[in-house]
């Protein structure tokens, strides 16, 4: 790697006399002040971002485009022929008598009732907690820690654990239900709508400490005088949350709901763990069955077109976030508070 | 003080804060406040990890007392029997699982930082033609759902020859936007003289980078080696997908088949679950700071 990174004079410069300032580089930079360490010879950043750009080619950028390419053919990994099918594999997602249809859309609704129910509790529940560890307390670095803790084990894990939690005859969830006088035979993993409460409660459980350590860091950038003015004004701690601590986060706000939405849309591995698509195929996520149509059936042209009508969702759902979250004219009390 | 109730929602929290009144109302009354306040606290906590707790407790279970009704918090006898079994048994491989998962986790991670850092010293500190295009690029594809790189990625592997082995695991998803943006965020942050010396010193760009923003830049680089580190121990549909035999699976995939396997023997299912906790339970209790400093930068000054 050191011997493509030379070229140029600063090299031979280096190499050969490096105690001393040559009256070349010198020269060059009283020439141009300030200027000398962003003016690069003309391959040196390219060297540097080579590694980079080839992982990135390869992995991102020519697959975003080959993905196309695939949607558009009959495409069995398995079998020597792919023959072009121009857009039929887009078109039979939209005829009900179609093989992929129905599953496909199915798989769609799940994701759509996932997302819906979960991204609000991961945008709310997470604020109320920042808001509590926000406070200055001895051991809120452990407090933050607990609800932190969940999110660094994988879904793996957190899925096991919950199947086991949620068993409907030996799990300790039904079992304290039924401590408490509450119906304690609930079939959580099989059943509607008690799958979705445990999808979306397990998700919320373990992913919660992400959204907050977002917001709290957004909070502790928002400046103190803000609440000294706005309690001089007279204001209430309501009031003071509507027209300093909100305005404040709503650079972060746009990230942490675009962040949870895709996240949310993305659901894979706790339906995969934990109702295994169950019952019938009510909770199996787009993911889910994108992944198996192609990766499993090997219909990889299906599976393709899938995935782009799933991005068109997702990009045209960011857009309305983009939209509903834009900077408005500001109001008096939060002028300056995001700067 | 009066800054932080603002930031309290309910009218009780901001009482508890003491406003100048209140604190001379007593400070005993406020102790005591505190005291049950700190005793909320901690029983919510407990409540909020004890699914992580029964875990462990049921992993030192027997088999039958691991699905007795009523479930019980400790262990009756308490055995390892369920490590030795799943560590032992011919179909589920933990060991080779944890050294595979430990094997593309590191190498990952090193993959992540060294490309990640090179591409972002550029970007940070160099003007060259093309620089604004790369990192708006690079960046918009943070946008890019993975969804649909899992299909033609699947089968780019395929023809590299790396279905079913660790490089699958290791190299696809080394390409990190975020590992670029959160590098170029830090080089940004330090101070140019120290460049501009060695500069004049005569070092070049290459030497400059080795000695002076490297060694500068430990934390960031230790963050971002962490999360890339904990993303890849913990990935899952991309393993599952891509491995098939039993000996090249990780901890994650691996689980996913014990679990086909073996329904209804959670004292086994929970050790196994809890092997793979381990490593990342204790980078957490060791590198906190750093883990959340790290998610907390992800989502500023985008």
């Amino acid at each position: 790697m050191s011997s493509q990174t030379p070229v140029g004079s600063e090299t031979r410069v280096g190499a050969s006399v490096v105690e001393a300032p040559t009256a070349a580089s010198v020269a060059r930079s009283s020439h141009r002040p300030g200027q000398s360490p962003t003016r690069p010879k003309r391959f040196t950043p390219w060297l540097f971002l080579l590694p980079y750009l080839l992982l990135f080619t390869v992995f991102v950028i020519v697959p975003s485009v080959f993905g196309i390419w695939i949607s558009l053919h009959e495409w069995d990994y398995t079998l020597p022929n792919k023959p072009f099918v121009g857009a039929e594999n887009y078109t039979d997602l939209f005829d009900p008598g179609s093989v992929n249809a129905g599953s496909f859309w199915t798989s769609m609704r799940a994701t759509g009732i996932f997302t819906l129910f979960s991204v609000p509790l991961l945008l709310v529940l997470p604020l109320l907690v920042a808001l509590l560890m926000n406070r200055r307390f001895p051991g809120r670095n452990f407090f933050r820690a607990v609800y932190f803790a969940p999110y660094v084990l994988g879904v793996a894990v957190v899925g096991l654990m919950w199947r086991y939690l949620l068993d409907n005859n030996i799990g300790l969830v039904n079992f304290y239900l039924g401590v408490f006088g509450l119906p304690d035979e609930t079939a959580w993993t099989t059943s509607l709508p008690a799958a979705w409460v445990a999808l979306v409660g397990v998700t919320v459980w373990w992913t919660l400490g992400f959204n907050s350590v977002i917001y709290l860091a957004a909070l502790q950038d928002i400046p103190a005088e803000l609440y000294e003015a706005a309690a001089v004004d007279g204001a209430n701690s309501w009031q003071q949350f509507r027209h300093v601590t909100l305005p404040g986060l709503r650079p972060i706000l746009t990230f942490v709901t675009i962040n949870t939405l895709i996240a949310s849309a993305n659901m894979f591995g706790q339906s995969y763990i934990i109702t295994q698509g169950a019952p019938g195929r009510e909770t199996r996520t787009a993911i889910y069955q994108i992944a198996e149509t192609g990766l499993r059936n090997f219909q990889m042209g299906d599976a393709a077109a899938m995935s782009y009508v799933l991005t068109l969702f997702l990009m045209m759902i960011s857009v309305i976030v983009f939209w509903l979250f834009r900077e408005k004219k500001e109001k008096p009390l939060t002028s300056g508070g995001t700067k | 003080m009066t800054a932080l109730t603002g930031l309290a929602t309910e009218a009780d929290t901001a009482v508890a804060t003491g406003r100048p009144s209140d604190a001379r109302a007593g400070g005993r009354r406020r102790t005591w406040v505190q005291v049950i306040r700190y005793i909320l606290l901690g029983v919510l906590a407990l409540l909020y990890i004890s699914p992580v707790l029964f875990m462990i407790v049921t992993s030192f279970k027997t088999r039958a007392d691991a699905a007795g009704i009523p479930p019980t918090w400790i262990p009756d006898p308490f055995t390892t029997q369920a490590y030795e079994t799943i560590l032992t048994a011919s179909g589920t491989p933990v060991l080779i699982w944890f050294s595979n998962s430990l094997i593309a986790a590191v190498l990952h991670s090193l993959l992540v930082v060294v490309t990640a850092s090179l591409a972002a010293y550029p970007l940070a500190r160099m003007t060259f033609r093309g620089r604004g295009v790369v990192f708006s690029v690079v960046i918009a594809t943070l946008l890019i759902p993975p969804v649909i790189l899992i299909i033609p990625n699947y089968l780019i592997v395929g023809n590299l020859g790396w279905l079913n082995s660790l490089i699958a695991i290791i190299i696809p998803t080394a390409a990190s936007a975020f590992g670029v943006f959160f590098m170029r965020q830090f080089f940004l942050s330090l101070p140019t003289e120290l460049e501009e010396a060695a500069l004049l010193d005569g070092a070049n760009r290459w030497q400059i980078f080795l000695r002076v923003i490297l060694p500068l830049s430990k934390p960031a680089l230790a963050t971002l080696a962490l999360l890339a580190f904990l993303t890849n121990w913990n990935d899952f549909l991309w393993p599952v997908y891509v491995l098939f035999s039993a000996d090249v699976q990780t901890l994650p995939s691996g689980l996913g088949t014990l679990q086909s396997a073996n329904a209804v023997r959670y004292d086994l299912l929970m050790a196994g679950a809890v092997i793979a906790s381990v490593p990342v339970l204790l980078l957490f209790v060791f590198l906190q700071r750093f883990i959340i400093e790290g998610v907390s930068r992800s989502g500023l000054k985008g």
